[in-house]
């Protein structure tokens, strides 16, 4: 963990804010006067993880700069839902074009921003999983290598949601979707393929990749608070759960987050030059069956339970564990 | 008009024009539910909203939502059995929250300050309380602070009934109970001491009272029938408490017998111990298991020394030698005798096996119910058979213990005030529960209880000094945010922050929030988010 959690009686740093708990202590979203990026009347589902994760995302980077700052969208959900013609939500300066080439719109808009002189206004991209991990990322991989000053987000749904639930290359080993159905001898989607995108990001040796989930704000504002503080290319990934495409109940969004991250399938870190730098450990470890019961894009696995399937994804969640050290240290 | 870019007809528009709230089929609403240990509350206080108050340091606002309910919490935070902390929530996550070290802290706190609390606007009218004991004191206090006036009559010489002469100093120190009598008094209520009501109708008449609260509580001790030869060396345990606060101390023998499992058996043996006894050996004739007592009481004794005997019962007593039998519990857990007869050596038998009310006064009473052990029966509103007169406290059916009475005192002047008015006192119907079920305890951080000091042992075998301390201002603080503040908002933000539609409004510090309606999609994720219950989904109607 990057920042140092409060031991504070009663609820900690674990609520969004809190009466008793110093104002700097709180977080972004805690504050009434936010920016609310993206505004009331979006057209996201109910309980869209999408959409909580965005306004996360963004009214911290507008914290930390201070306001200036652009966003480039990918096409995708996020950029469907809120912006039907002719109306926005967004309270950002906003730049849409493509499916496949935000990253590279980005790099062109912080090399046009360079041109002028204008050092203070920050560089955003962001799209789903579908826009970076698959049909963006020759252009990711680009921004990467050039280490053009863009923060790239991810808002990570496990599957193209927007145009009705197909498999992406982040969709998670054995999950039902329209192109992966639970049929056959080995249903959902196949076992051992997929990409883990933070881990490509490392691998390009930037200089601050990190993961984040809607289900610890704080977490995730100290880590866009701290990627803004690098130049260069920066890229954090957000776990954002999908009631629609995920089949679960859209009150369930942040429960269901909070789960995946504490049963280790997805793991909060950080690194830098594209060494781990730090991990958040898990508060409360869980197996990895609540997590999936929760979703009907699993419930194949257990009518009639898939024991073999089970084990497969608990030691892929035992691994990220090992690997990070995700278990907390006993004191 | 307008130049417009290329294809572009329309103007750019805010979403803030498409009303979301329109897809909703269930609405998210603020609401108040019942904490647990508000409902445990013999004495009715508003426990979680008292220690919201404490929790930001608020002592002062604290101690009056205490006093509001309760006016002894330095008394409530040492002797009260805290019920409230048996049903608290935080028990099932690690720990109860100790509300009886912060009420005692605050209670405390309060006499050190010198807060009082002002009498109410004058009524006119007056109020006769028979019995300084918790339950008439309580009375007293809210018949004062509703304005009435109270002349309370005491048969015995200091004020505070049980709280005096039952319970000894080491646990309830002597100017803590003075402090808050006196705060009483200061409010204008009038205690005439070592006075008998001797006929209840000519005392109200000669007083011109306009109604009368009866709280004398049940000071007879029961008696058993053991043979014996040595009468004098059996004294009956209330009378050896009371003695404590006397002028002379009760002489006891070197060994001591201290005959019954209630708390006043607990009580008399670890006095005994104090005063000097070489050995003092508790019986009783069930197991530890089946005591009446409270179980950390049976410890604090055990740990002084206090020996015992579970299953035995007195047969005998001759001069000094006790012959007792063991008994065993049948199924039912009564005590059923075994045969087997044992011998024991005691200078002194301490008898504690319950007490009766002394009902004599009320005898020309009409239509007053009392039943053979003196119990009186009360109707709903503490009022007895005969209309104004009301009784509460171990007089009346109920468990007899100092919150117990309490609580009597305040629903009984509640009852008193709307007599006094021609009404009727409505209690606000209660809220639901707020289970434990309720609560998303994820987002409360461990924190660990904070300990109450012990007096050394050495210490408490041999003095009366008060064996359990309190809480200073920091860790008092730190107890009360241990608090989860089940089934009521805590303004923690989580809601305002989770939302997917900025559909929750913050208002401000102390003013909670608001549901946008407009916007709300009725997802649910508020609900499910929040960790203390605080809002329930409920079927939209249109």
């Amino acid at each position: 963990m990057s920042y140092q959690r409060v031991k504070f009686y009663q609820t900690g740093t674990f609520t969004i804010g809190n009466r008793l708990l110093d104002e700097s202590n709180r977080t972004v979203q805690a504050g009434m006067d936010r920016t609310n990026s993206l505004n009331s009347g979006h057209r996201a589902c109910q309980g869209c993880g999408e959409a909580l994760g965005a306004r996360y995302a963004l009214d911290a980077v507008m914290r930390a700069t201070h306001q200036q700052m652009v966003a480039v969208n990918a096409t995708g959900c996020l950029e469907v839902f809120s912006s039907p013609y002719p109306e926005s939500a967004w309270q950002i300066p906003w730049l849409h074009s493509l499916f496949g080439n935000a990253p590279a719109v980005a790099s062109g808009v912080a090399a046009a921003l360079r041109a002028k002189g204008r050092k203070d206004v920050r560089v955003i991209a962001q799209g789903g999983d579908g826009a970076t991990v698959d049909i963006g990322f020759g252009c990711l991989s680009g921004m990467f290598e050039r280490n053009d000053d863009v923060l790239y987000v991810c808002y990570d749904n496990e599957a193209y949601m927007n145009t009705g639930v197909q498999r992406s290359g982040s969709t998670p080993p054995r999950a039902w979707t329209n192109t992966t159905q639970a049929v056959g001898a080995h249903p959902g989607n196949p076992m051992g393929i997929g990409k883990n995108l933070p881990r490509i990001a490392m691998a390009h040796g930037i200089p601050y990749v990190a993961t984040a989930s809607v289900a610890d704000l704080h977490d995730l504002e100290a880590k866009v608070t701290k990627a803004m503080k690098f130049r260069g290319a920066r890229y954090i990934h957000i776990h954002v759960p999908c009631p629609l495409g995920w089949k679960s109940d859209p009150a369930h969004t942040i429960k269901v987050a909070r789960l995946a991250v504490e049963c280790g399938l997805f793991p909060l870190i950080e690194a830098e030059g594209g060494e781990v730098t730090d991990r958040t450990p898990i508060r409360e470890k869980v197996p990895v069956e609540p997590y999936l019961e929760l979703q009907g894009r699993f419930k194949h696995l257990f009518h009639p339970r898939d024991a073999r399937a089970l084990e497969t994804i608990q030691a892929i969640a035992d691994a990220n564990i090992h690997r990070y050290q995700l278990l907390p240290v006993k004191a | 008009m307008e130049r417009k870019p290329f294809a572009i007809t329309l103007n750019p528009a805010s979403s803030l024009a498409n009303h979301t709230g329109n897809w909703r089929t269930m609405r998210p609403v603020y609401v108040d539910h019942l904490p647990p240990c508000n409902q445990g509350c013999p004495a009715g206080e508003n426990i979680q909203g008292w220690l919201y108050e404490a929790e930001e340091g608020k002592y002062e606002q604290a101690w009056r939502k205490i006093m509001e309910e309760n006016p002894f919490p330095a008394i409530h935070g040492r002797v009260c059995y805290h019920p409230c902390e048996t049903a608290c929530n935080r028990g099932q996550l690690d720990e109860p929250v100790s509300i009886h070290a912060v009420e005692r802290f605050l209670g405390d706190y309060a006499i050190e300050q010198g807060w009082q609390v002002k009498a109410g606007v004058e009524t006119g009218k007056r109020v006769l309380v028979v019995g300084a004991g918790p339950s008439g004191l309580s009375a007293a206090y809210h018949l004062a602070r509703l304005g009435h006036a109270v002349t309370i009559i005491e048969a015995g010489p200091k004020p505070g009934g049980m709280m005096r002469f039952g319970i000894p100093q080491y646990r309830l120190p002597r100017n803590v109970l003075d402090a808050e009598i006196a705060r009483i008094v200061a409010m204008g209520v009038s205690i005439h001491l070592n006075q008998k009501v001797e006929n209840l109708e000519k005392t109200i008449k000669e007083g011109g009272f306009d109604a009368v609260f009866l709280a004398i509580g049940a000071h007879l001790s029961k008696r058993v029938n053991i043979p014996g030869r040595d009468a004098g060396r059996m004294i009956d345990a209330l009378g050896f408490l009371k003695g404590m606060d006397g002028r002379a101390v009760p002489k006891i023998g070197r060994r001591v017998v201290v005959y019954g499992g209630g708390d006043t058996a607990i009580d008399a043996a670890r006095t005994a111990k104090r005063l000097g006894a070489e050995e003092t050996i508790l019986i009783y004739r069930r197991d530890r298991g089946h005591m009446p007592a409270h179980d950390f009481e049976v410890e604090e004794a055990l740990e002084e020394g206090v020996l015992t005997r579970w299953l035995h019962t007195i047969r005998q007593v001759d001069n000094t030698t006790l012959t007792v039998e063991e008994m065993t519990l049948d199924e039912q857990g009564r005590p059923q005798p075994t045969g087997r007869i044992e011998t024991l050596e005691a200078d002194t038998v301490i008898l504690a096996v319950g007490q009766d009310v002394d009902t004599g006064f009320l005898e020309d009473v009409p239509g007053l119910d009392i039943s053979s052990d003196g119990v009186i029966q009360v109707d709903a509103s503490m009022m007895t058979g005969r209309a104004g007169v009301f009784a509460g406290g171990d007089m009346v059916p109920a468990e007899r213990t100092v919150t117990v009475a309490t609580g009597h005192g305040k629903k009984a002047a509640r009852h008193i005030d709307a007599y006094l008015r021609g009404s009727e006192y409505r209690k606000p119907s209660p809220n639901t529960v707020a289970a434990y079920d309720r609560l998303n305890t994820w987002y409360y951080t461990d924190a660990d209880k904070n300990r109450q000091p012990y007096l050394d042992l050495a210490r408490r075998r041999a003095s009366f000094e008060e064996v359990v301390g309190g809480l200073d201002s920091d860790t008092a603080l730190l107890e009360a945010r241990r608090c989860l503040s089940c089934g009521n908002c805590f303004e923690c933000d989580t809601c305002y922050g989770v939302c997917p539609d900025n559909a929750i409004i913050k208002l401000g510090p102390g003013q909670r929030y608001e549901v946008n309606y407009d916007y709300c999609k009725g997802c649910g994720v508020c609900a499910e988010e929040c960790p203390c219950g605080a809002i329930d989904m409920v079927k939209e109607v249109r």
